[in-house]
């Protein structure tokens, strides 16, 4: 019988691999995966490069020496030069605009009457820029007035972060749920494509079966359940497959195109919309706490993650991919499976969005824990809120065990409604199933 | 007798539609049983458990006189009626894949298809997908799959749908060699010209039940009514003498070739015994055709079941 389930598992697996579509798609993949990549960080590049210049007139006493050139701005001084003359050029240089800064008594009176031409409406980025410097030289002006001096008001101007500790006296850090959510949250979105693309397989794997009308002289050689659990196994593995070949050769070529094109991959996290965004992005400001983060990274219990990864990953798995081939059983064509697919594609969405959202700001509030301990949902949930550990600071060891408990469960529960859905409707023609008809076929 | 398979008072409902209703049959070794009846009669149900794809609700069945187990799956052969191939897999392969599922070796299937493709010239399919073969082509692929383990117990259900008449000879040719190297086949079918030929015991199933069972020829006997068909070179007026058999037997018809004076009709005898209506005839006529019809499988076939449902 094991040997029967072994030539299950291989046909499916060689008759997944040797698709002519999943071959393509397993090359193409990391081609368009690291392709956007490439684009979006060139693109972001391009964005950065482009340095404005701006010319400076200036006719005053002040700001002789305050416009360093930055990121966005060089600055070309015309102070030899006439108004008009100082217009006519920058124009004709093609130069962003001119910054012009008249004659006065004093800095408030210079700055009023100062002027930036420019062709069209300046970028924001370039007045808010030029704005900082007379805002600057206005403040210590108007301090200097007060009787404050430069050292003083530089004193004065240190910002301030407020000191952050757990209760058991552990520096704790600005972003770090965020950042261990967000690898828990990688780990379990990974779950969720998984089961998406290849619970689909399953399911068309079983209706090509039906199709092509050779179920029943199969399964007048194999049990039913021994065909299903062949079928989840052998997709799977090809899932495996193409999921291996796509990290290694995503990598490689991520390397390879870093390696080529110089292209800083650091100013993606900067601009990805992602929510772990936030973390990232606090976590380069402040240098001087990198050591602190990458030891906090360093401390997330990685194999608890991989392990817990893994029997999240296999029982989600089942799950979901025997739901999926009940449902393939059930209909005749592919086209008839919508009104099915839909209440199982819901809980895996909410489980990411409720991840997302509820984990993120608290880990081990009610939504995270329900969410955590829910069977149809816990295979995300729970990853994202594993990487604080097991225990004190992390999650209860009994939520862990409970969830992992109803997983299997729901697992044994799942599979045994499945299989017999699997086995009626794998026999059943032309019929496009109600909700009703699937549950009388658990009674058959 | 020595029976491949006993069926005792097997029933099978699915949710409160019955499929099959204390079905009990006694199928003969080294014989073709034909399993006869309308379209959604039972029949496929009933195949169906013998494949032990479904399960009866009760009663039994013994294949060699032991009760149905798992590990009698590699001794029977299976052709469904509502069959297929893996479309994009290759011929070779898929027979491989197929006979292995029944518990062949790999080199023993090697070695049993490559006897079967010479067998039916198809030789150069190996290497060919399905999709690439004709319906007809593709049939006879199935038909090899399902013979190939060798069962002792072979079951086609409605087996030449599908196939041109050539190639339905060919296979009706593989058939009773099959059944005279010692297989038991079991023939499902609604169409009844095939069972003449073929089959030498029946079972009738209509509306989930068992309406009549045993060997045709019995059946056949037991079904004919006595009417036979005559024809007569007459010497006299053969009007008249049509009018003077008419007094003595029951005519159902008659018709009266007036040039040749020939006379030819149908009569329905009280028995069998047909002396008396042989020495009437012989005393002025010369007697050319006088022979009984026996019913054919299909008018007992549809007087049993209308019998049936008048009866209710």
């Amino acid at each position: 019988m094991a040997s029967k389930l072994g030539l299950i598992i291989k046909r499916e697996y060689l008759a997944k691999v040797r698709n002519r579509s999943f071959i393509v798609m397993t090359i193409l993949s990391p081609l368009l995966m690291v392709g956007m990549i490439v684009l979006i960080a060139f693109l972001a590049k391009v964005n950065d490069d482009e340095t404005r210049v701006v010319t400076i007139l200036n006719q005053s006493a002040f700001f002789r020496s305050d416009f360093y050139p930055s990121k966005n701005i060089s600055y070309v001084h015309m102070d030899d030069l006439s108004l008009e003359m100082a217009k006519d050029s920058t124009n004709s240089l093609e130069y962003y605009g001119l910054l012009y800064i008249p004659e006065g008594k004093t800095v408030e009176e210079v700055s009023r009457s100062a002027y930036l031409f420019t062709k069209d409406n300046p970028s924001t980025s370039v007045t808010r820029e030029l704005e900082d410097v007379f805002q600057n030289q206005l403040r210590q002006d108007r301090l200097q007035k007060l009787g404050v001096t430069s050292e003083q008001f530089s004193t004065v101007e240190k910002p301030f972060e407020i000191n952050l500790s757990t209760f058991d006296g552990e520096k704790s850090m600005r972003g770090i749920n965020e950042i261990k959510a967000f690898i828990g949250g990688g780990f379990g979105y990974a779950i969720m494509m998984f089961i998406i693309i290849y619970g689909g397989f399953v399911m068309r794997s079983v209706i090509e079966e039906k199709t092509s009308r050779i179920i029943e002289v199969i399964i007048s050689s194999v049990k039913p359940f021994q065909l299903m659990l062949g079928k989840i196994i052998g997709n799977s593995l090809a899932g495996i497959t193409q999921f291996s070949i796509w990290i290694i050769s995503a990598s490689a070529l991520l390397f390879m195109a870093v390696l080529i094109f110089g292209i800083d991959l650091t100013a993606l996290s900067n601009d990805g919309a992602a929510p772990g965004a936030v973390g990232m992005s606090q976590l380069g400001g402040m240098d001087s706490d990198m050591v602190m983060y990458a030891k906090e990274i360093y401390d997330i219990p990685w194999g608890l993650l991989i392990v817990s990864f893994f029997i999240y990953f296999v029982l989600g798995y089942l799950i979901y991919s025997s739901i999926y081939a009940a449902i393939g059983a059930a209909v005749d064509n592919e086209t008839d499976t919508q009104q099915f697919i839909f209440p199982i594609i819901l809980p895996l969405m909410l489980a990411i969005y409720v991840g997302f959202f509820s984990v993120f700001s608290n880990p081990h509030g009610p939504i995270a824990v329900g969410f955590s301990l829910f069977p149809l949902t816990s295979p995300i949930v729970m990853l994202m809120r594993l990487p604080g550990g097991i225990g004190e600071g992390g999650v209860p060891l009994w939520q862990f065990l409970l969830s992992v408990f109803l997983l299997i469960v729901t697992f044994l529960g799942i599979v045994s409604l499945a299989a017999k859905i699997y086995r009626t409707g794998i026999l059943m023609y032309g019929k496009k199933p109600t909700y009703k008809e699937l549950i009388k076929w658990l009674r058959y | 007798m020595d029976y491949i398979l006993v069926a005792k008072n097997v029933t099978k409902t699915y949710g409160d539609h019955t499929a099959l209703s204390n079905i009990s049959l006694q199928i003969p070794k080294n014989c073709i049983y034909g399993l006869l009846g309308p379209n959604g009669a039972g029949k496929t149900s009933f195949i169906r458990i013998i494949n032990q794809i479904a399960h009866q609700d009760s009663g039994e069945i013994l294949l060699n006189g032991e009760p149905l187990a798992p590990k009698h799956i590699a001794s029977i052969g299976y052709l469904p009626e509502e069959r297929g191939l893996y479309k994009s897999m290759k011929v070779g392969e898929q027979a491989l894949y197929l006979a292995q599922l029944k518990g062949l070796s790999k080199n023993e299937a090697k070695e049993k298809l490559k006897y079967w493709f010479d067998r039916l010239n198809i030789g150069d399919w190996w290497d060919k997908k399905i999709q690439e073969l004709s319906k007809g082509m593709a049939q006879k692929i199935q038909f090899i799959v399902t013979v190939l383990h060798e069962p002792k117990l072979l079951i086609f259900d409605e087996p030449f749908s599908g196939f041109d008449p050539i190639n339905a000879n060919i296979i009706k040719d593989e058939i009773l060699q099959l059944k005279e190297n010692g297989t038991s086949i079991i023939f499902s079918t609604h169409r009844m010209e095939s069972v003449e030929e073929l089959c030498e015991y029946i079972a009738l199933i209509h509306k989930s039940e068992k309406i009549l069972d045993g060997k045709l020829s019995d059946i056949k006997k037991a079904y004919k009514n006595n009417i036979f068909n005559v024809g007569v070179q007459v010497q006299k007026d053969a009007r008249d003498f049509l009018k003077s058999l008419e007094d003595k037997f029951n005519i159902l018809s008659s018709e009266i070739d007036p040039i040749e004076n020939q006379l030819n009709f149908r009569v329905q005898l009280t028995s069998s015994h047909t002396g008396d209506i042989l020495t009437e005839l012989s005393k002025v006529a010369n007697i050319n055709r006088f022979e009984e019809t026996i019913p054919s499988a299909n008018d007992i076939f549809i007087q049993t079941v209308n019998n049936k449902d008048n009866g209710k």
